[in-house]
């Protein structure tokens, strides 16, 4: 059977055995109704030209894992960003784990969306904020019907939340191959601030499909930063929702850093709510052999004296392809924009390639919205440079590219996380750098 | 300490250098004169190993071993210095950075442990205030945006951190004021011994009156076609290269 059908007959079966009687029972029902209709997107559709998802979705995924499988936590440490105290949601095979997790409910709520959606105390949020940021495209409609665990993120007003939360998802290889929806709702409300790390990573060669879908609430002077730590084995693919509406003078940032996977595709999208917003789009990306990262993002400027920065970085080995679409939209209304977007990638081998297509549509006469994008080799002349100062040219090359992705990094706030992200990428080069960018 | 035997390079099939003999001693300091498109620039990259330059005849000898196999970086660790024309931008490493990692992977190569963190910024206070470089101009990225003395003196600056055996100048006089010029060439004599060796290679003989030659070589078409003591510099500078161009026919 199609992984297409079988989902939409799983899914009956589904919402008889989570709640026939939840509030999002509706939600639900159109949502199936949508992806019934539209089926998994294809080539043929624009913003999926370079992304064929063909390949992830030939296999015979287990829809619910039928298992469950404990593991010990010093197994999985070094996929926590383990040196500082931090909240944890963490599943195994979808279900939460209450063994790795640290959650809490003192004065904020850092919990699972299976407790938000079923109890009568979480409903007036849900009501007004599920499924009211997440767009009704085919994908995101497919999660959006099965939604139901997660992380529930509720900050009130007022709150530093100043241990970050990490978000993770492990796959064991219980099942031969599994497919994952993970839903989450994150409310950050008038002036408080969090910090959010989330991390898919597969414990098996056997095939992983995570459909996942997050939305982001940043209300009044709310500050966000969200890491996505995309660094998982090579069996293991990862369709990422996002969508974060924010409101005035709100900040937001989100980077991702893609390392890993056998094909990764962000849609990350912005909605610019009120005035004085600003909202921060970064990624570095470094793949080889057949991987794919597919970098899809929406700045939908809406309100005046707004600014949005977009930096992505690329480097591509082997035979790696990366797509980078960045959408800018500013409304008539948003006058004094200042939107700013930049993608560079560097092709190391011949076979590797990039699509990249800088999208504006601005109907407003009164902004500054700039982007470049720049496709490029290691500059050669630069190389005979730092070899000839004794640098091995393997190393040149690694500092080369440490420095290419370096401006990324320097946003990160979270120290620990800036050298993790240096450590996987010294890995991933080959090299043992002897200091941090 | 450098043999240079009938060397023959070329560049894309092109032949640039046509036959050079040169010999280079301890304690010596040689300057390579000539025209425009003479060679002088490929002759210091072919010994610095730039790999676009292919050796199609002859030998380079250094301390008398054959290094033409030699990557760039293991001619580094055996002390062969270049000091560029033109040097590099590299956005985002500072010069400390970069000097570091030059420091430490040459003492790798020499089987040596890293350099400890405290005598590496008492070497680099020591070689800055030699060169009277700012101490904010070292957490800079490397090159970039920096003036054309500052590039220069930027390079003498890594010349006497790594302490190399055969320091090769190309151009270094080119783009600096006669200020800048004085402080590049103090540079360059402080770190002058009897172990070392220095190949000047310039257009003019200005630079020469600071670092002051021991032989001087003219390079015309691929090829020194005279050699002689410092005066020939002069006469150099007084009669132009169409003299010897004239000479040779």
């Amino acid at each position: 059977m199609e992984l297409k059908d079988k989902l939409i007959s799983s899914f009956l079966a589904f919402e008889n055995r989570v709640d026939i009687d939840s509030p999002v029972h509706d939600v639900r029902s159109e949502a199936i109704k949508i992806f019934e209709s539209q089926g998994f997107p294809s080539k043929k559709e624009e913003a999926w030209k370079y992304t064929s998802l063909k390949s992830i979705l030939k296999h015979d995924y287990s829809v619910f894992p039928k298992h469950e499988k404990n593991i010990e936590y010093n197994d999985v440490k070094k996929y926590f960003i383990h040196e500082i105290d931090s909240y944890k949601i963490v599943f195994i095979d979808g279900k939460y784990s209450s063994h790795l997790s640290q959650t809490t409910h003192d004065g904020i709520d850092v919990c699972l969306m299976s407790a938000a959606l079923n109890k009568p105390k979480y409903q007036l949020v849900i009501d007004n904020y599920f499924n009211k940021a997440a767009t009704k495209d085919s994908i995101t409609s497919l999660n959006t019907a099965f939604s139901q665990e997660g992380a529930y993120i509720h900050i009130p007003k007022n709150k530093l939340v100043e241990k970050p939360i990490q978000i993770i998802h492990f796959s064991t290889g219980n099942e031969t191959a599994i497919m994952h929806q993970p839903r989450n709702l994150i409310v950050v409300n008038e002036n408080s601030h969090v910090q959010i790390i989330e991390r898919h990573q597969s414990l098996t060669n056997n095939p992983v499909l995570t459909n996942s879908v997050t939305e982001i609430f940043a209300n009044k002077r709310a500050i966000v930063d969200y890491y996505k730590i995309q660094n998982d084995n090579e069996n293991a693919s990862l369709i990422d929702n996002t969508f974060i509406n924010q409101k005035q003078e709100s900040h937001c940032s989100v980077h991702t850093f893609s390392f890993g996977g056998k094909l990764t595709r962000n849609n990350l999208n912005f909605y610019q709510n009120g005035e004085r917003i600003d909202s921060t789009l970064k990624g570095v990306t470094i793949i080889g052999n057949k991987q794919h990262v597919d970098h899809n993002t929406l700045v939908h400027h809406i309100e005046p004296n707004c600014e949005s920065h977009q930096d992505y970085k690329g480097i591509f080995n082997d035979n790696a392809t990366g797509v980078f679409n960045g959408k800018v939209l500013v409304n008539k209304e948003a006058q004094k924009t200042n939107a700013f977007q930049a993608n560079n990638n560097i092709l190391v081998s011949d076979k590797a390639s990039i699509n990249t297509k800088p999208q504006l549509e601005i109907f407003a006469d009164d902004v500054k919205c700039s982007h470049g994008c720049t496709i490029g080799q290691l500059d050669e002349s630069a190389l005979f440079y730092m070899q000839s100062r004794g640098i091995p040219k393997k190393e040149a090359k690694a500092l080369l590219m440490y420095a290419f992705s370096n401006n990324v990094l320097s946003s990160v706030k979270i120290p620990e996380i800036k050298q993790r992200i240096n450590k996987i990428i010294a890995t991933k080069l080959g090299v043992n750098i002897g200091f941090d960018l | 300490m450098l043999k240079i035997k009938n060397l023959h390079a070329s560049v894309e099939d092109k032949a640039i250098l046509k036959g050079i003999n040169l010999e280079v001693n301890p304690g010596e300091v040689h300057a390579i004169m000539g025209p425009n498109g003479s060679g002088k620039s490929t002759l210091a990259s072919v010994i610095a190993g730039k790999e676009e330059y292919e050796v199609t005849n002859g030998d380079i000898l250094f301390e008398d071993k054959n290094i033409e196999e030699l990557a760039a970086e293991e001619r580094a660790h055996k002390g062969i210095f270049l000091s560029f024309q033109y040097p590099v931008e590299i956005p985002g490493v500072s010069v400390t950075n970069f000097m570091k990692t030059a420091i430490n992977e040459t003492r790798k190569a020499k089987g040596l442990e890293e350099m400890p963190a405290n005598e590496m910024l008492k070497l680099i206070r020591e070689k800055s205030e030699l060169l009277e470089i700012d101490r904010k101009f070292l957490s800079r990225s490397l090159n970039e945006g920096f003036s054309g003395g500052e590039k220069k003196r930027n390079e003498i600056f890594q010349m006497a951190m790594l302490e190399p055996k055969l320091a090769i100048l190309d151009e270094t006089d080119s783009g600096l004021d006669i200020d800048a010029l004085r402080i590049v060439a103090n540079g360059v004599n402080k770190l002058k011994s009897k172990d070392n060796a220095v190949i000047v290679i310039t257009h003019y003989q200005r630079l020469l009156d600071y670092i002051v030659p021991d032989f001087v070589h003219v390079l015309h078409n691929g090829r020194i076609v005279k050699s002689g003591t410092k005066e020939l510099a002069h006469e150099l500078e007084e009669k132009g290269y169409d003299w010897i161009k004239q000479e040779l026919v």
